[in-house]
């Protein structure tokens, strides 16, 4: 079982081997994505200090499918607090006081509600870190020196080497034509610059 | 980069022609900042040398912590006879102070969440430490009902857990439902905040080497700014906000149930939780309103909490007032019109009586002072606005204080009339939570990013990406037309 997890976490691993180039600004940044989405990568992502608004459609991901999970999350909160009010009150330990109800709706609206609030709140956030596969201590775009930068003021582009089309030189070419600053080959052994040189003069 | 307001105002303009210009069309971050000097800007000031009057400060909280800490012993020691609590006033000064503090951290939440949601951008500047205040707000709202029980030791009583005894809290309790609402809050709070210093602690920890490095590295999570991640990300905050805002109206109200649920004159009203909530918003944005203004000062972020905002947030300041105010008038009018008379007496008693004193001070702190803020000039004086502030939270202390003392001091039966003092252990656990306040805010001003960097890069003119699209000699210029109709597209889906 712990080999199962431990290739499962490699294979992860795996999908930030490739090229990372960096580009000055986040319009650059999206041309580029959708130029080389036009050229028939796929496996590509993006690295910025903040959220671009329309990157997603660039990319092509889809809507994030955490308001579904959350929702089921939410469900099992209520579903708990109309259930802890109820069995303790009406079923564990009933007590009539002046003949009124032992369980009710009213009344325990509030602790429902809350509890609902609870348990959404916790899926929302660890569904999140889930499906992003956070925390992750290691990732071997940190090799990267320049990819520092991509929580400060640097906008990166990466593509995946298990991408169909990747090609060491020609990807790097094709990066480099769409105006990519630098380009660095990123694996498990460490980051190599492979900005062509003579490109960047072209561009 | 030539980012001057008025290419800010082109390149925003996402208003068609001949839609008034809104305050939106303002630039929200002054100084023409890039990237890269928002990072520095913020991050820096986690990374320089301590300052001195953070240690001048923060020496001043934990004197008050230790006050803290010798008030709660002595408390803990002596038990709750060593506060002026006797019948009929059985909640005083701890109430008073619980309900005040519970207040005081919900404008953190209706900065960070409800702001967010009507998409009023300018809260970037001011969610972090509003955040932070909320949270360090509920701790100290906290300590009140845990040591009013007498018996801390036993507060886990207050939690469905299994017991020799077989017993089970009473949920149709509204002591209860505030057990569950306002230790809710402050783990909602507690993720929402986190969540949102995830990409800044990134921004740090990439800054940072050895053991710093580890240590934000640890809490940072291996964030790495992956588009892939900010799709779930920005999910995640959205739910977020979109659950805290029922959350931060329901507290407040659950908080309101606690008086309005008795049968006490003056608590019974169902105008409770609106006015509570109404009340709760304009302390807590007097008491962020206090502490930006010392904060941005001393750290010179005046850039990025511009006076726009400091403007808009007395605005929100002089409309809760004002709702606060005309509650008070509307149970006056409900006390006479409803022709009870004991509610006609509490009401009576409240303005004329023992603690007309107190009245008068709840009054005009919060009903007639903050009405200045009709006068744009005033609105925007910041001696006026850290002196309207401070009035602010005396007069809602006064408030609360009025609420319960007044209320209870003369109940049904006169022969238990009494009238109410603290003694000197109520100040000093009062003054006491400052201290444990004020701790936690200095260790927050000197550890984390105070401002959302992340988020204050977000609403940059140059962090739209057709901000570019006019752009020349990039090699999409002959794209710029098509680029700038989806740009129009884009902004309608």
């Amino acid at each position: 079982m712990f080999s199962a997890i431990k290739n499962r976490l490699a294979d992860h691993a795996n999908q930030h081997v490739g090229l990372l180039a960096e580009f000055s600004d986040p319009g650059s940044l999206m041309q580029a994505v959708k130029a080389l989405r036009k050229r028939g990568y796929s496996r590509l992502d993006t690295f910025s200090p903040f959220a671009i608004h329309g990157m997603d459609k660039a990319i092509g991901l889809g809507t994030s499918l955490l308001g579904y999970i959350v929702f089921i999350g939410g469900l099992a909160g209520c579903a708990l607090g109309v259930w802890l009010q109820w069995w303790t009150s009406a079923v564990s330990y009933p007590i009539n006081i002046a003949n009124k109800p032992l369980f009710s709706v009213e009344p325990s609206m509030p602790i429902i509600f809350e509890l609902m609030i609870l348990f959404s709140a916790l899926t929302a956030v660890g569904a999140m870190l889930a499906l992003n596969a956070l925390p992750k201590p290691y990732n071997p775009l940190f090799f990267s020196k320049r990819f520092a930068r991509a929580t400060d003021d640097g906008f990166f582009l990466h593509i995946q080497e298990t991408d169909d089309l990747f090609d060491r030189a020609a990807t790097a070419q094709a990066l480099s034509e769409e105006g990519a600053l630098a380009i660095e080959y990123v694996s498990h052994e460490g980051a190599e610059d492979v900005t062509a040189p003579d490109s960047i003069n072209e561009t | 980069m030539a980012t001057t307001s008025t290419s800010y105002d082109e390149s925003s303009l996402a208003y068609p022609a001949g839609v008034p210009k809104t305050l939106e069309d303002a630039p929200l971050v002054g100084g023409n900042l890039s990237f890269h000097d928002v990072t520095e800007l913020i991050a820096g000031h986690n990374e320089k040398k301590t300052p001195l009057f953070w240690f001048f400060g923060f020496s001043v909280a934990l004197f008050l912590l230790g006050i803290f800490g010798l008030s709660i012993s002595y408390l803990v020691w002596n038990g709750t006879g060593t506060w002026g609590v006797n019948n009929p006033v059985g909640w005083g000064w701890a109430i008073v102070n619980f309900v005040w503090w519970v207040g005081i951290g919900h404008a953190g939440t209706l900065i960070s969440a409800i702001l967010f949601l009507f998409r009023q951008r300018w809260r970037t500047s001011i969610n972090r430490a509003a955040e932070a205040m909320t949270l360090f707000a509920v701790a100290c709202a906290l300590v009140f009902p845990t040591f009013h029980t007498g018996r801390p030791w036993l507060d886990y009583w207050m939690m469905p857990v299994p017991n020799q005894m077989a017993l089970w809290p009473q949920f149709k309790s509204p002591l209860m439902w505030d057990v569950f609402a306002v230790s809710i809050y402050g783990m909602v709070s507690l993720l929402f905040w986190y969540t949102g210093l995830i990409p800044d602690l990134a921004t740090l920890r990439d800054r940072a080497t050895g053991l710093r490095q580890k240590i934000i590295g640890i809490m940072a999570l291996g964030w790495t700014g992956s588009n892939r991640h900010w799709r779930h990300y920005d999910r995640a905050y959205l739910i977020l906000a979109g659950l805290a805002t029922p959350l931060v109206l329901s507290v407040h109200s659950v908080v309101s149930f606690d008086f309005a649920v008795s049968i006490v004159p003056g608590w019974h009203t169902t105008i409770f939780p609106p006015y509570f909530v109404a009340g709760a918003i304009f302390s807590g944005f007097a008491m962020v309103m206090t502490l930006l203004l010392v904060a941005r000062k001393a750290y010179n972020l005046q850039n990025l909490i511009t006076l726009d905002h400091l403007e808009k947030m007395n605005l929100i300041i002089l409309l809760t007032g004002s709702i606060v105010g005309f509650a008070y008038i509307t149970e006056f009018f409900m006390a006479w019109y409803s022709g009870v008379a004991y509610e006609q007496y509490a009401f009576r008693n409240r303005a004329f009586g023992d603690y007309a004193w107190a009245y008068w001070i709840m009054m005009s702190c919060n009903l007639l002072l903050p009405q200045l803020y009709w006068v744009k000039k005033f609105r925007r004086s910041i001696p006026l606005m850290f002196t309207i502030a401070i009035v602010v939270n005396i007069g809602m202390w006064f408030e609360r204080f009025v609420i319960v003392v007044s209320s209870l001091h003369r109940d049904y039966l006169p022969s238990s009339w009494d009238y109410y003092s603290p003694t000197i252990w109520d100040a000093g656990i009062y003054l006491g939570t400052f201290g444990l306040f004020f701790t936690l805010f200095f260790l927050f001003l000197r550890f984390f990013p105070m401002v959302a960097i992340a988020e204050i890069k977000g609403v940059l003119p140059q962090a739209n990406p057709h901000y570019y699209d006019h752009g020349q000699g990039d090699g999409h210029a002959g794209e710029a037309p098509k680029a700038a109709v989806s740009a129009k597209t884009d902004e309608v889906g």
